[in-house]
């Protein structure tokens, strides 16, 4: 018997056991794999405020099951096979480096759905979802160039990979249209949790003249450097972290997974779930704005609400030509609009960031 | 490029806060091992520390009683490392190693309701018109009171190992357990004594990161200090003094690492972000043959009949 096999018929039995015990119908149980720990402040959390609005909603019909603070890598594909050994109907995988354990774990559970965030590789049991964060991080561009008077605007960045540069790309577009004097420091912590290290960059920023320190990075150590600071403005990322405002905090880009969680569970309940590929924004309501303090002066509340507006009805893409590359060759011609593959894989800044993505 | 960019003045100041939490574990990790005991829990009684500290200030409202806390805290936890090699003369590799665990375990429990809480601030100390004083004030006299207590506490033991009675004791129960209980001293006391003391200034240097460096607290956050403490210690070869160097030539690294990418340097970061531990390792080669400087007994279990 080979291991596949023998994985097979110990999620059988696994399943049968569970079947046994529930009273008349069986539950459908949904796993979640977590990067960081639930009381991150940040992305996390808000994973987890799905996982609890899918128990809410389906009550005793589901279960769920969750692992925090899992690393990506090896350890994240022993965490997944235990969660299908142990039955789980459905699995929510949410960081980019569990892409890879994730269609290796799936291919040996043909009868688990699997959700991956964040990633592109999809299978017949695997779907993947994500937010177009670029939308709130146009929105946070526009209020950080408003905002900085230093003209100098920090970024914490966690891996250089699309996600995050396409962040970059889409707070500077908008920085630098209301503010072409702007300019992007940038720190690569290699780490989505790190808070001494998050606080350390940012101070470091800060103490180079950085009067408003975005992050890409999940905790709230950044806004608790800015706090001390005294003038600094910061955003929230992937939370609220309504704790630092009306002030560092002004606004924040929000995840909200619940609603994708309860209609992918009940999917898998009726029998109708498929692999897709899900990439919902502010429209679609993927993708919040937590509310502008009144730090934030009315006009620019006022352009900054306009602006969430346009991206949310899709009459405004928050990359739309003319721009340039770093290097100066066209990107996008006047009037054009990037298509989703090209963000998909984004790996160049545009014109007017000084700085290399590390290779 | 612009490393115009870099304020020297902040930038050197950042290096003390940095160094500080190291200074702590390292200090108290290098009488333990002076004393013979070789105790790798210094990360696990650190993150003890941290939430100790944390939670204590929280409720108290005071800092200084949480980082009195913290030093109790983390010198609880030592006791039961002290239990399990002094009384039970387990292995101190292994014990060390399940103190770490178990305080990250348990650190995780104890903080569950303390996520996203903002803890009291200590302020800076006073020193009136002297903190005005170009360059020199900005840079030694702007920190709070626990980072020149770490400064003291190094200087303390310095003096304590080489000038008393007291530290001759301890260097001779670490030299030699055998000779020292011949000549009657307490060895189990005087180790699970100073195993207490490094617990102690362990807690501390967590606390220092939980309510000052950050501050915040979240799980895990010690993240690897406790290790590079232990390192430290090799490092200064069992020398007080050299603990400075060292601590700060490590938090300076970072600190640099860090400020250079936001001035654009174009070197990789991988390069900037190994370049501690590089320099770590180079220094060591430097200093080895001071290596054999380690105390004689260290790590070996004392059982006053053998």
């Amino acid at each position: 018997m080979n291991f596949t096999k023998l994985l097979a018929s110990a999620a059988l039995v696994a399943g049968m056991a569970t079947a046994a015990f529930a009273d008349g119908h069986e539950k459908t149980k949904v796993g979640f794999v977590y990067v960081g720990p639930i009381g991150d402040g940040g992305w996390t959390y808000e994973h987890d405020k799905g996982r609890l609005a899918v128990e809410e909603e389906f009550g005793d019909a589901v279960e769920t099951v969750y692992v925090e603070s899992v690393a990506e890598g090896p350890d994240s594909e022993r965490v997944m096979t235990q969660m299908a050994l142990d039955g789980a109907d459905l699995i929510f995988t949410t960081s980019f480096g569990y892409m890879d354990p994730t269609i290796n774990v799936a291919a040996k559970f043909p009868d688990v759905k699997f959700e991956h965030a964040t990633g592109y590789k999809r299978a017949d049991n695997v779907s993947t979802y994500s937010a177009r964060f670029y939308e709130g991080r146009a929105i946070q561009g526009h209020i950080a160039g408003k905002m900085t008077k230093s003209n100098i605007i920090g970024y914490i960045a966690s891996y250089p990979i699309p996600e995050v540069i396409r962040g970059i790309n889409s707070a500077y577009i908008h920085a630098a249209k209301v503010n072409p004097d702007v300019e992007f420091k940038i720190i690569w912590a290699y780490t989505w949790f790190d808070p001494a290290k998050e606080a350390d960059a940012a101070k470091a920023l800060i103490e180079q003249g950085a009067d408003v320190v975005l992050q890409h990075t999940d905790s709230t150590a950044p806004q608790a450097a800015a706090q001390e600071a005294g003038n600094v403005v910061t955003f929230g990322q992937a939370s609220d972290m309504g704790q630092y405002a009306p002030f560092p905090r002004v606004s924040s880009i929000i995840d909200d997974w619940a609603p994708y969680y309860i209609a992918r569970t009940k999917a898998v309940m009726d029998g109708t779930w498929e692999s897709t590929d899900t990439w919902d924004g502010i429209g679609a309501g993927m993708v919040g704005i937590g509310e502008i303090s009144d730090a934030v002066p009315a006009d620019v509340k006022a352009e900054a609400l306009a602006l969430k507006e346009q991206l949310a009805s899709g009459e405004y893409h928050a990359f739309t030509g003319p721009l340039n590359k770093q290097d100066g060759s066209v990107f996008l011609a006047e009037g054009e609009t990037a298509d989703d593959g090209t963000l998909a894989g984004m790996n160049f800044y545009v014109e007017g960031i000084d700085a290399e993505i590390p290779q | 490029m612009d490393l115009s960019a870099i304020n020297p003045i902040l930038f050197i100041a950042g290096f003390f806060v940095a160094a500080t939490p190291l200074i702590f574990a390292a200090i108290g990790e290098l009488v333990v091992e002076r004393s013979g005991v070789l105790n790798l829990g210094v990360e696990g009684m650190m993150i003890i520390g941290a939430i100790c500290g944390f939670a204590t200030a929280v409720e108290t409202g005071s800092p200084l009683l949480g980082f009195a806390a913290a030093a109790v805290g983390g010198a609880l936890l030592s006791l039961l490392f002290a239990f399990l090699t002094q009384v039970m003369l387990a292995n101190q590799v292994a014990s060390g190693l399940a103190l770490t665990l178990f305080g990250l375990g348990f650190s995780a429990l104890l903080g569950q309701g303390y996520i996203g809480v903002k803890p009291p601030r200590l302020g800076d100390v006073d020193f009136g018109p002297l903190a005005d004083i170009p360059v020199i004030g900005p840079i030694f006299l702007s920190h709070d009171i626990i980072l020149y207590l770490g400064l003291a506490l190094v200087v303390a033991v310095w003096a304590t190992l080489k000038y008393t009675r007291a530290g001759l004791v301890l260097r001779a129960v670490g030299e030699n357990h055998d000779a020292a209980h011949a000549l009657g001293f307490k060895v189990k006391r005087i180790r699970t004594l100073a195993i207490m003391f490094g617990g102690a200034c362990a807690g501390v240097g967590g606390a220092y990161i939980s309510l000052i460096r950050v501050p915040q607290w979240t799980e895990g956050m010690t993240a690897g200090v406790g290790w590079i403490a232990l390192a430290l210690v090799v490092f200064a070869s069992w020398k007080p003094l050299r603990i400075l160097v060292g601590a700060y030539l490590f938090g300076g690294l970072v600190q640099l690492q860090l400020n250079l990418q936001g001035a654009g340097v174009a070197i990789p970061v991988e390069y900037l972000a190994m370049s501690p531990y590089l320099i770590t390792i180079v220094v060591l080669v430097i200093l080895s043959r001071d290596a054999n400087r380690a105390p004689g007994s260290l790590g070996r279990v004392f059982h006053a009949s053998s």
